[in-house]
């Protein structure tokens, strides 16, 4: 009972702070409300922070009218090609340089390269490469979940239990059942647990290759408004951006608490 | 007939990987036989290379000289003749009980119903019937034991290698298990080398003990014949006189190598 009685207190100072946030914004923005004290033009500060109001109305006509839709679609795909993709990869290169010593000691110091290098500075080679469509921001965001997941796998792969691995091997596993029962197993461990940081950055790819060129996608609306400075449609997708990012985590969530239940969490008793 | 198992002369040095100078040689000259059927403990001091016989006649491991022989071939490989109950956790935490327990019918390609059925026999068997979908994490230690022994019976090994399964229970649950291990073995006669730093629970179980010198360059000191009468209960047969003596003989042989072990180990 108290227990639901206090989850439900912190949702409400949850959504009193959202709340405040949006008077300050409204009352600090909106031309005449406050007595210009910081730019000497009462239009000023909605010229370069928006109205909250307005904000809010180009989202709710991006829904109702349905324009958002089809570049919501564009850069949710993006999203999950590249994190499908980068994970496929991280997963294989990582399992295969893990199990094979002398090709990881050859490729090392080009991996650390690969890795240390901000790879977003790719986004404009793939952008000739793949030209401006849903290609090159999937790519860039390969890149960017790769490393990820493939430094995961890599140490996954290696720190796998030696009793473990001995005791399947005295089960009469073969080698390509320790892959399958053993490694795949304990690697995937390890990817799960970068999954929310992995999705993120796949988003990150998608919006900033779009961001950079594109002709759809809510990086695109972004790009497009910002040329007109309409900074209240800046906002309206950097708003949709946030909440869509936030679905996602979630649906990671449950993903992972389904797929993960062998893992031990702590506090796993019930209180009656 | 030929030993079920068999190490002859066996000497095992280990080389630092990071300095190939640095050598340890853990076990030097070693014989061992466990005759078809019986029960042989192997009593040491923590460190002197224990585990590391068993991992010789597991065949996880390479002699640097010696032979090993099982059912009079040469060893090759891993030794698929053999079970192995691990010192430590050993169970795949991703697979619940029962996967556990079958791991080694799937790995042999049985049809899955019927690998399934057998174990949730084995798990019945070994006390854990309503268990089985359970994680590793979501058992006791003693349960995981439980589940480790099934996932090893269930090959029906005509050897048995136990590292110290016991070690990290409490004393109730280890006597349970001592005794449900006797039953289990009584039904069928595996031969087995049991592995302990306990000579009260070498000495309960086992048909034959024999103790390791403290390392480097551990070798045995000493064999003993254990004639007491089978069945047994571990935790009544310590109180006979018969077993009395035969703990004060083997101690007495056996109490300088612990404290020279226990030395070292201080150093
Ligand atoms: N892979 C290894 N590399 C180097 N030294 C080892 C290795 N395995 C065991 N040893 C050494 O061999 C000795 C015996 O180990 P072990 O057989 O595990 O002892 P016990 O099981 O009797 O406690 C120890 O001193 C240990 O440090
Ligand atoms: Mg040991």
């Amino acid at each position: 009972m108290r227990n639901s009685d206090s989850k439900l207190g912190l949702r409400l100072w949850q959504l009193g702070v959202l709340a405040g946030l949006f008077v300050a914004w409204h009352v600090l923005t909106v031309p005449g409300i406050l007595p210009p004290f910081y730019f000497g033009d009462p239009n000023k500060a909605a010229f370069f922070f928006g109205e909250p109001l307005k904000v809010l109305g180009r989202i709710w006509n991006w829904f109702a009218g349905g324009d958002i839709y089809r570049h919501l679609w564009v850069t949710l795909m993006e999203t999950m090609l590249a994190f499908f993709t980068g994970t496929v990869l991280g997963l294989l290169v990582g399992i295969w340089l893990a199990l094979a010593p002398t090709a990881a000691a050859i490729l090392d110091p080009y991996i650390k390269a690969l890795n240390a290098m901000p790879r977003v500075i790719l986004a404009p080679i793939f952008m000739v490469w793949f030209g401006l469509g849903m290609l090159s921001k999937v790519a860039l965001g390969v890149t960017l979940v790769f490393f990820i997941v493939f430094f995961n796998v890599f140490q996954g792969v290696r720190e796998v239990s030696p009793v473990v691995l001995a005791n399947a091997r005295m089960l009469g596993a073969s080698k390509r059942q320790l892959l399958r029962h053993v490694y795949l197993p304990s690697a995937m461990s390890w990817v799960f647990a970068s999954l929310h940081n992995s999705v993120g950055l796949a988003f990150v790819g998608a919006v900033v290759g779009e961001y950079l060129g594109s002709s759809e996608g809510v990086g695109y609306l972004i790009l497009q408004a910002e040329g007109v400075f309409d900074i209240n449609t800046v906002f309206a997708g950097i708003m949709v951006l946030t909440a869509f990012a936030l679905a996602l985590d979630w649906v990671v969530t449950l993903v992972e608490k389904r797929l993960m239940v062998w893992q031990p969490r702590s506090g796993e008793t019930e209180r009656i | 007939m030929s030993a079920a198992l068999e190490l002859a002369r066996i000497t095992c040095t280990f080389i630092s990987r990071h300095d190939r100078s640095q050598r340890y040689t853990a076990v030097e000259e070693t014989s061992l036989a466990v005759a078809p059927g019986e029960f042989v403990s192997v009593v040491g001091p923590t460190g002197c290379g224990k585990s590391t016989l068993l991992n010789l006649a597991a065949g996880l491991l390479a002699p640097s000289s010696g032979s090993v022989r099982v059912f009079g071939e040469p060893l090759r490989g891993i030794n698929g003749r053999a079970g192995y109950l691990f010192q430590s956790e050993a169970l795949m935490p991703w697979r619940n009980a029962l996967q556990n327990v079958i791991a080694g019918l799937e790995f042999r390609g049985l049809d899955p119903a019927a690998a399934k059925a057998q174990g949730e026999d084995w798990l019945r068997r070994v006390g854990l019937g309503g268990f089985g979908d359970r994680y590793p994490h979501q058992l006791s230690g003693g349960m995981r034991k439980r589940v480790a022994l099934a996932q090893t019976l269930i090959l029906n090994p005509q050897i048995l290698l136990m590292d110290e399964p016991f070690s990290a229970l409490d004393v109730q649950t280890r006597q349970l298990m001592e005794n449900e291990l006797l039953e289990l073995w009584s039904a069928d006669r595996k031969s087995v080398l049991f592995i302990t730093h306990d000579l009260e629970e070498a000495i309960a179980l086992s048909d034959r003990v024999m103790v390791l010198s403290a390392g480097p360059a551990s070798h045995p000191i000493g064999e003993y014949r254990i004639d007491l009468p089978r069945p047994r209960d571990v935790s009544e047969i310590r109180l006979s006189p018969r077993f009395v003596e035969i703990h004060a003989e083997i101690w007495h042989a056996m109490k300088h190598e612990v404290l020279k072990g226990y030395a070292q180990q201080r150093q």
